[in-house]
């Protein structure tokens, strides 16, 4: 599984750092930064779901 | 301007959000529009639209070419600060100022500097709850959990950051009370000294002579290009952190509590599961989102159908969003491990909540300290508690009565 980041859909609504802490991380600006290099490891897979599906603004996206 | 006003019969071609029956009933009002016109109109406040579907609400709110901020609290004034400041940067502001004044603003209320807030907001919620377990030992073990909690933890925790006395919350709820929540149909004479201009710029004049580092301090160091922030901006800024961030949340805390008083089951849950309270908090605010913004149409546009003129006022109703079932499943239902939950409390687009990270903190810390000193509570009558009306959501009278166990 691979994970998608769009830094320009991020409003800072922090819920992926709530809730997927391993996978993302905020600049001093409230922005999500992704910590990793897209392949997500199999472990983390169902919390790459949960930042995915609490995003309200689509910036994270998960490809098979 | 009038205050009189007549009770609304036809909440599709005539609603109005600061009629009573909204104020109880609007969950109900905007399932009904949702069904039966997704885009309704009214002719009051100069002609405004209600949107009730998600896609319409984050539709607005990502268009910020056709639907201007300098206007997000419907009034039967038009705003007088011109886009793309306005009146109170940056929730006032379009594009391109608009980024200048978040980004200025946006390092002071990220994740790492609200955290170390938690402790002091900690401390006054458990300072409320003492104080409140003993008000309830007078043999009648009622409170106001809206009156005497929810309200005073924003405005306490809002004085801290500006650097100002605790005590000066209550001249808070008097602006916020003649300013948001009358809509600008308030007739009472307003003495010069007595306004939140006038005790804004008295701090300022403070805070000059007293360089102090809290946010009043910070914005007057502030820069743009260079240059020190105009006074109109700093005064602005200060006006809508007072404005913003008290009756939402203390909004926020109240509703929570509110479903907690009658739900013994999620009580139980979070009590047992204190892990759970990351999902849960997120779940109270998509069920109890206290927040209905308001945009200018800027340029004709379509949407669902209708013509929206420029200068129509548009209500963005979150909480309607929030209880859409295109969008959410069981939206009426509070379900606190919710694993999919988009909710947009906190708005959608460039001008999401700049306190939402304060806010989650003051409403999971408010919740915590509740439910350690009283895990059993019940409301005492579901007919006397009273919502605010208007464009911040919440209840203002909420009468509990602490149960035996809990007081212990």
């Amino acid at each position: 599984m691979r994970i998608v980041f769009d830094r320009d859909a991020c409003q800072g609504h922090n819920r992926c750092y709530l809730l997927a802490p391993a996978l993302f991380d905020v600049d001093d600006d409230g922005y999500a930064v992704l910590l990793l290099d897209g392949e997500v490891p199999m472990a983390l897979e169902p919390t790459a779901r949960l930042a995915t599906d609490n995003c309200p603004e689509y910036a994270i996206t998960l490809e098979d | 301007m009038s205050a009189e006003r007549c009770p609304v019969t036809d909440w599709q071609t005539d609603f109005d959000h600061t009629d009573p029956v909204y104020a109880a009933d609007a969950p109900a009002i905007w399932d009904e529009l949702r069904t039966t016109c997704p885009v309704a109109h009214s002719d009051r406040f100069g002609g405004m639209w209600m949107p009730t579907r998600h896609e319409d609400v984050s539709t607005i709110a990502h268009d910020t070419e056709h639907f201007s901020s300098r206007g997000v609290v419907v009034s039967v004034f038009e705003p007088d600060v011109p886009a793309p400041v306005g009146y109170a940067p940056p929730i006032t502001s379009d594009p391109p100022f608009h980024e200048i004044a978040r980004r200025l603003l946006l390092p002071a209320f990220s994740p790492r500097a609200i955290r170390p807030l938690e402790t002091t907001t900690r401390e006054f919620c458990a300072e409320l709850m003492d104080d409140l377990v003993m008000a309830a030992a007078d043999g009648t073990s009622v409170v106001d959990a809206a009156q005497d909690y929810a309200q005073h933890i924003p405005v306490r925790v809002i004085a801290h950051m500006l650097g100002v006395p605790p005590e000066d919350g209550d001249r808070f709820r008097g602006f916020i009370h003649r300013i948001l929540e009358t809509a600008g149909q308030n007739d009472e004479p307003v003495a010069p000294e007595d306004t939140m201009v006038h005790y804004i710029l008295e701090k300022i004049a403070e805070h000059r002579e007293h360089p102090r580092d809290d946010l009043i301090g910070f914005l007057l160091d502030a820069d743009i290009d260079g240059e020190p922030l105009t006074d109109d901006h700093v005064l602005g800024t200060i006006a809508l952190l007072l404005l913003a961030g008290i009756d939402t949340t203390w909004s926020a805390i109240g509703a929570s509590i509110w479903h907690l008083a009658q739900h013994p089951e999620d009580r139980r849950r979070l009590v047992d599961q204190p892990e759970l309270m990351t999902f849960a908090v997120e779940e109270l605010l998509r069920a109890y989102a206290p927040v209905t913004m308001a945009r200018k149409v800027s340029k004709e546009v379509e949407l669902g159908g209708r013509t929206l003129a420029e200068g129509d006022w548009v209500l963005l109703p979150f909480p309607s969003a929030n209880r859409d079932p295109e969008f959410f499943e069981r939206p009426d239902e509070v379900i606190l491990d919710r694993e999919k939950n988009r909710h947009a409390a906190f708005g959608l687009g460039i001008h999401r909540c700049l306190g939402s990270n304060l806010a989650r903190m003051e409403l999971t810390v408010a919740l915590e300290e509740w439910l350690r000193r009283v895990p059993d509570f019940e409301l005492t009558d579901a007919d006397a508690v009273r919502w605010a009306g208007g464009q911040v959501r919440g209840p203002r009278i909420l009468p509990v009565r602490l149960l035996k166990e809990g007081i212990a």
